[in-house]
């Protein structure tokens, strides 16, 4: 931006990176968020910068409403997530846009266009359009630093909170990014404002009207914004494009005239419409939905785009080439050959919990986390995954529409992580209503899926600091559960019992199986396992809970990968044979 | 000169983004545009992932499509099988022979093709090593990406001198030495 000094060479930044420095640059003071690949790295960088106050929420509700409460007090405030974390945050999300702001209030949501992380492939300016709230788009690190810079401002100056929305390709890509210094940016002063900040139906009558009002002017004034940028050269084809789609475009259409909108909510519609009166064929290149695509042909204009884009997935170049040019690219066919889906870990603790359940031939509502993939073959016991916190409350539901026996082959299973985050809600529910079940919480200690981030029963905040651990064992206690087991994860003995004891009864059972994330510990492995052939009969049923370290040779033989073993021993307790010894490491 | 294009496979968990972080660290320090895209979350569970490297004067999109890349660098044999169809003609291939099976293939539903770097070998040119025995023998069989990564350099344009400086920057101090070992191994292959 302008007038400000630069500080060093330029640096390469993963999208992410350059979200948490555009923060820091812009004065931000706190971020809040809760972990959701592909966001989670802006509060894993901003944690970097002690003049941030951050912190990992519980959840995205909380973490929105953390950031509004410093907006509110008058300093510069950030809360991230992912795509379908807004979703859990929309409730706070739809009334500060009325609210508006005092310190500038910026929320990063990333998007996972080709479902990289996923369980849906939703487009959060349509959110957005909804909540009547001010969308960014940059497209690459140097822009992710700058546009969040700039929602800042536009933020303050607008009074209304400003969206920059990423996606999984630009978060996780990284590029070259100028540092600046960081902005002295002074606090707001904190003046009572009823009418503002109450929103009683009187005062939000008065607020809804400001916002529309807000609405029109993003709109006339995006004419300026210099976050919108046009590039004029053959008139013959005009692309009207945003985000990571620019890339593609710029290299599949060099020739091609490019509106480069920044904002794409509200839409700056007469920077638009001079454009497309500038161009013969005017194409609307966007990925997920055709927010910018129906808008534009609703106010009269002529334009390509879904008709021959898909809705699904990444673009890239070359498609965008065959789409519009017809060009015949090269594309040579994929060989056909076996997948490699993710898998549990070698030593996870919950492939251990899964063997138990499938042994006794029992069910899993599932719930989100790295533990999903227990539906997968050859575990195949979770049966359903939703959203978070559905796992507890869909037995729930079952257990209320076909009754107590119905669901006596059937448990919850739940993370850690995912527990505290909506799925105690969901517990205190099953309390309340009189309902039964098992609900199995896979404690590992850690937010496995998206690369281990601390959180409330963990005992370490985001800084690293140590404080409170919350006992998930007193928490279900004190919601009210009275019959509650603490197992070590791999006592497949006890957890067996215990589990078949627990679907008998006809009440709420809650088992915390224990164990911590095989990654978590990076000490050197000091014990693995290693079959004797001598005495394996190659009946392959140590191969049961699917270790990616257990192969089968082409010669029928059985062996342990020793580069993958971490000794966990799952599999010594599945053979007969007494085939599997344990080798000590120096 | 062209932007160069440059893929790495492999299997979640085995070290591509330190690869990719040397790349990177290794084309800014060279003065030229770079962009690289990553893998995280859930792929990274022992899933097939990639990284594209991109550098030149100016690089906009920040993958590398079918029939693109200048070098594939594959840390395990099925997955350069799964992604040669990357590959310009004339383009190098360097897989580390090592064999990692699929959950498909681990329960038996599928079989692991047989004959792979043979095979690729027909069409193209491959450079093979066995990174795991040969980082095993320097005691440390986590270090074998950094060997693949030596063997890669060959067909690059920087001078040993360059890998060895950004290498040194970008693993931790403790393990400088060893990575440099690697890396030379790799190198002089
Ligand atoms: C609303 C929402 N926020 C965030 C995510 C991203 N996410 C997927 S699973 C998960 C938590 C995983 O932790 P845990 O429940 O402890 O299970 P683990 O992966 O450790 O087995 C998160 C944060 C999501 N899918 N939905």
């Amino acid at each position: 931006m302008k007038g400000e000094t630069q500080v060093s060479e330029k640096v390469l930044m993963l999208g992410n990176e350059a979200f948490a420095r555009g923060a820091y640059e812009a004065g931000c003071k706190l971020s809040a968020a809760y972990p959701g690949t592909p966001s989670t790295e802006i509060s894993e960088n901003i944690v970097k910068y002690d003049e941030i106050y951050s912190e990992w929420s519980p959840n995205e509700k909380v973490a929105m409403e953390v950031a509004i409460g410093a907006s509110i007090s008058g300093v510069r405030a950030l809360a991230s997530m992912k795509h379908v974390g807004l979703n859990v945050a929309a409730d706070p999300l739809f009334t500060v846009s009325y609210i508006g702001v005092n310190g500038g209030l910026v929320i990063i949501v990333a998007d996972d266009p080709g479902l990289y992380s996923s369980q849906n492939e939703q487009d959060t300016r349509a959110v957005a359009r909804a909540a009547k709230i001010p969308v960014l788009e940059p497209s690459d690190s140097c822009e992710a630093k700058d546009f969040v810079k700039y929602a800042f401002d536009l933020s303050e100056k607008y009074d209304t909170p400003v969206i920059v929305r990423t996606t999984t390709r630009l978060s996780h890509s990284q590029g070259l990014v100028e540092l600046n210094e960081r902005l002295d940016i002074e606090d707001k002063p904190y003046v009572r404002d009823f009418a503002k900040n109450v929103m009683m139906p009187g005062n939000a009558k008065g607020r809804h009207l400001f916002v529309e009002s807000r609405e029109r002017a993003l709109a006339e004034d995006g004419y300026d914004f210099p976050i919108n940028t046009v590039e004029y050269n053959d008139s013959k084809i005009g692309v009207i494009t945003s985000g990571i789609p620019y890339q593609y475009v710029k290299e599949a259409l060099p020739e091609a005239s490019v509106l480069k909108l920044g904002i794409v909510n509200p839409l700056p519609r007469r920077l638009i419409e001079e454009f497309a009166s500038k161009v013969e064929t005017l194409y609307i290149i966007e990925e997920l939905d055709p927010i910018i695509e129906e808008q534009v042909r609703s106010w009269g204009i002529e334009a390509v785009g879904k008709d021959i884009l898909t809705v699904q997935g990444e673009y890239s170049a070359n498609m965008i080439k065959k789409a519009i040019k017809g060009e015949d690219v090269y594309i040579a066919k994929a060989a056909e050959i076996p997948n490699r889906p993710p898998i549990l870990c070698p030593g996870c603790p919950h492939r251990s919990v899964f063997s138990v359940l499938k042994k006794l031939k029992i069910r899993a509502a599932g719930d989100i986390g790295c533990y999903t993939l227990g539906a997968v073959a050859p575990l195949s016991v979770v049966d359903t995954t939703i959203c978070m916190g559905a796992s507890i409350s869909s037995l729930h539901g079952m257990e209320k529409a076909k009754g107590k026996e119905y669901i006596k082959d059937w448990v919850a299973v739940i993370g850690d992580s995912t527990f505290l985050h909506t799925g105690l809600n969901s517990l205190m529910n099953m309390v309340y209503n009189k309902s039964t079940g098992t609900v199995v919480i896979l404690d590992n200690s850690t937010t496995g899926m998206t690369g281990h981030q601390d959180h409330a029963a963990t005992g370490l905040t985001l800084k690293g600091e140590a404080t409170y651990s919350i006992d998930l064992e007193e928490l279900c206690k004190a919601l009210g559960v009275s019959n509650v087991h603490t197992i070590n994860a791999f006592d497949t003995k006890k957890l067996e019992k215990t589990i078949k004891e627990s679907v008998g009864l006809d009440e709420i059972v809650v088992i915390i199986a224990q164990a911590p994330c095989a990654l978590l510990d990076k000490s050197p492995v000091t014990k693995q396992y290693t079959i004797d052939q001598d005495k394996c009969k190659r009946c392959g049923m140590c191969m049961k809970p699917g270790c990616p370290a257990i192969t089968k040779k082409e010669d029928g033989s059985i062996e342990i990968n020793d580069t993958m073993c971490n000794g966990c021993g799952l599999c010594v307790e599945f053979c007969k044979f007494d085939a599997i010894k344990s080798v000590k490491l120096k | 000169m062209d932007t160069k294009n440059i893929m790495i496979v492999g299997v979640g968990g085995q070290g591509t983004l330190l690869t990719s972080r040397i790349l990177g660290g290794l084309t800014i320090q060279a003065g030229y545009d770079v962009k690289l895209s990553e893998v995280h979350g859930m792929a990274q569970r022992g899933g097939s992932v990639v990284t594209f490297v991109r550098y030149g004067k100016k690089v906009n999109e920040p993958i590398v499509e079918e029939g693109q890349a200048d070098v594939l660098i594959a840390f395990e044999k099925l997955e350069a099988l799964r992604y040669v169809h990357f590959l310009k003609k004339d383009g190098a291939i360097v897989v580390n022979d090592q064999r990692i099976d699929p959950m498909p293939v681990v329960i038996g539903a599928e079989k692991y093709p047989e004959n792979i770097i043979e095979d690729l070998a027909k069409d193209h040119r491959v450079f093979r090593v066995d990174a795991i025995d040969e980082a095993k023998k320097l005691g440390n069989s986590r270090v074998f990406n950094v060997i693949v990564l030596g063997l890669a350099a060959q067909h690059m344009d920087f001078t040993k001198e360059e890998w060895l400086s950004v290498i040194e920057k970008t693993v931790p101090a403790k393990t400088v030495e060893i990575n440099k070992k690697a890396f030379e191994i790799g190198y002089n292959l």
